[in-house]
């Protein structure tokens, strides 16, 4: 090995890194506040993926009409509840809203010349599509058992991998896909080449990363979110809803999935089912950190990226063996060093 | 009743719950005028904090609770936190993993997302009330003893400013000195004209600060009116105050 397979490898594995850590905030942080392992977030990242792509060959993703089905199934759910009460005019109205947006992004979807509008907007686009996908996913599947054990939400958690699994091969089909870089030039740092999309990515990634910190360590609503997580009686005594906590953090990891498959989608090759893979080596990370500590988390993810690219060279056989046996030695030390703050009095 | 007011607060009428088919409560009345404090007392399992849980919403119940002049039939928790209703659970219900800042923060978290910006002043109010919390400020809620956890669950439901405090059980499990400090501080929340509902255990001690009292039994109301006359009640004294001298043999005996 010389320095430029040294750097070209470094480089791999800090676009990698940054990936991973990003999806490892986005599992801690759903865990933290609702107690589940969000196991269909590399669903968020093929999607993601997969929508652009198909979004920049011109064609709408289908999505859309997933989209309007779960609005669909979401709001009449509503409509029952509040005939079973007592009719709201401001909750009628967000239900029609709901409405309203999903039909509004089925109808851009099929009056728009996709493949003519500028890539900024194309990837609007797909966040605008995916990120409702959150809180329907949310409300659908995980409020009505919000209660139950976390063992139970696991298990829904698989079961909703597996089902969007089978909904990406339905919508996108096996082909996969790849998109076009976000700009086409490349940087020379020495006698290094950068590709642009490297230096995209980890930007991207870092300001996403900073934001999502200042928000949950500074401000009382990233403060409220987390209360929701430490005790749901609690926060709803203030005034927090636990209701609100889940769809707002669902949307944030759909967002910050479908982000991720954007970025990496011009220097990868995704198909409907590589989210998997991908979304386990940012939960490796989000183990490294204990899921609890957000900042070991992100190191801990950026490491896996390393590891990942230089086992590569050595050993690429063995590549994600040796990634995601990481998880054991970290496994072992943290629970030597685990300390329990006793809940009840 | 030196400063209540003659203006209903809280009212509540008929207030019915149900545990599947049993009944814990059938069929409650209570009225809780401004600026007054009220105590609930009763034996174990009158349902005193049932009544607390439904009010507050944590309980489907029926019936009408009118608070500060609206209606509402088995509300959401949420619903009436944001009219101004503060409920300090017996379980505390703490942010054990934040600090006690945190804890006290988030008590005014509706104010926050009002746009009320004052609430730096009701944290000053509540630590220099509680001067032991604000020793303990970085630390986490869970490394506190049961009194000074206590004083966090009443300083963060105090944080939201409400119109009404409602405590369930805050002498349970306190050493006396502890729980005649909170009872010193029940009484200087009522000068301050917050209105309280209290549930108590101790009924001697609750009986003493309150402007009314209602004795709960087995879901229903079985005695009610102002506490110091419902304090020299023979039949009150025979069965929840007790002479203290024979109770303090019967329990050595």
């Amino acid at each position: 090995m010389n320095f430029q397979i040294a750097t070209l490898l470094g480089q791999d594995g800090l676009t990698n890194g940054a990936i991973y850590a990003l999806l490892a905030l986005s599992i801690l942080l759903v865990f933290t506040v609702t107690r589940i392992l969000l196991i269909p977030l590399g669903e968020f990242v093929t999607f993601g993926a997969l929508t652009m792509a198909a979004i920049q060959m011109g064609k709408a993703p289908v999505l859309e009409w997933l989209l309007l089905l779960l609005t669909t199934i979401d709001c009449s759910l509503d409509i029952y509840q509040q005939a079973r009460t007592r009719i709201d005019k401001t909750k009628l109205q967000k239900t029609a809203l709901k409405l309203g947006y999903a039909l509004l992004m089925v109808g851009l979807m099929h009056y728009l010349n996709l493949a003519e509008t500028p890539m900024f907007f194309q990837a609007v686009l797909t966040l605008c599509l995916i990120v409702p996908l959150g809180p329907i996913m949310y409300r659908l599947f995980f409020q009505p058992l919000a209660d139950a054990p976390a063992l139970v939400l696991l298990i829904v958690s698989i079961a909703t991998h597996v089902a969007m699994v089978g909904v990406g091969l339905l919508l996108f089909g096996p082909e996969g896909a790849r998109t076009q870089p976000f700009s086409d030039s490349g940087f020379r740092l020495g006698n290094v080449m950068l590709k642009s999309q490297t230096l995209w990515i980890i930007l991207v990634s870092i300001v996403l990363i900073v934001s999502l910190f200042i928000a949950f360590e500074r401000t009382l609503y990233g403060k409220a979110l987390r209360a929701t997580a430490v005790n749901r009686m609690g926060a709803r005594l203030q005034g927090i809803s636990p209701v609100f906590a889940g769809k707002a953090t669902f949307a944030l990891a759909a967002f910050l999935g479908a982000a991720s498959g954007i970025l990496i989608a011009p220097i990868t090759t995704l198909y409907y089912d590589s989210g998997f893979i991908i979304s386990l080596k940012g939960f490796v990370g989000a183990i490294i950190g204990g899921l609890i500590s957000y900042p070991i988390a992100a190191i801990g993810a950026v490491a896996v990226g390393m590891i990942e690219a230089f086992s590569m060279f050595w050993a690429s056989n063995y590549k994600e063996i040796i990634v995601f046996t990481l998880i054991i030695p970290f496994l072992i030390w943290r629970s030597m060093n685990s300390q329990h703050v006793e809940d009840e009095e | 009743m030196n400063q209540s007011s003659n203006i209903d607060l809280l009212k509540v009428s008929d207030l019915k719950v149900a545990y599947g088919k049993v009944n814990a409560l059938t069929g409650i009345d209570l009225t809780l005028k401004e600026g007054q404090l009220v105590t609930v007392i009763g034996p174990n399992g009158a349902g005193k904090t049932t009544l607390l849980s439904a009010i507050m919403g944590v309980l489907p119940s029926s019936g009408i609770i009118r608070f500060d002049d609206k209606e509402f039939t088995s509300p959401e928790v949420e619903t009436l936190v944001g009219h101004g209703l503060g409920l300090v659970p017996e379980k505390r219900e703490l942010f054990t993993s934040m600090s006690v800042q945190d804890n006290l923060l988030l008590g005014a978290f509706l104010r926050y997302r009002k746009g009320d910006k004052t609430y730096d002043k009701t944290l000053a109010e509540i630590y220099s009330l509680f001067p032991r919390l604000w020793e303990r400020r970085q630390q986490q809620a869970g490394t506190l003893s049961g009194g000074e956890r206590q004083m966090l669950a009443i300083g963060r439901a105090m944080m939201s400013k409400p119109k009404l405090l409602m405590l369930d059980e805050p002498s349970l499990g306190l050493a006396p000195l502890i729980t005649r400090e909170i009872f010193r501080i029940f009484s200087d929340l009522r000068r301050q004209g917050v209105s309280i509902l209290l549930v108590e255990q101790n009924a001697r001690a609750a009986l003493r600060v309150a402007d009314y009292a209602y004795v709960l039994e087995g879901g229903q109301v079985a005695m009610q009116g102002p506490a110091a006359e419902l304090a020299n009640d023979p039949k009150v004294i025979e069965t929840y105050l007790g002479l203290a001298n024979k109770h303090q043999e019967l329990l050595s005996s």
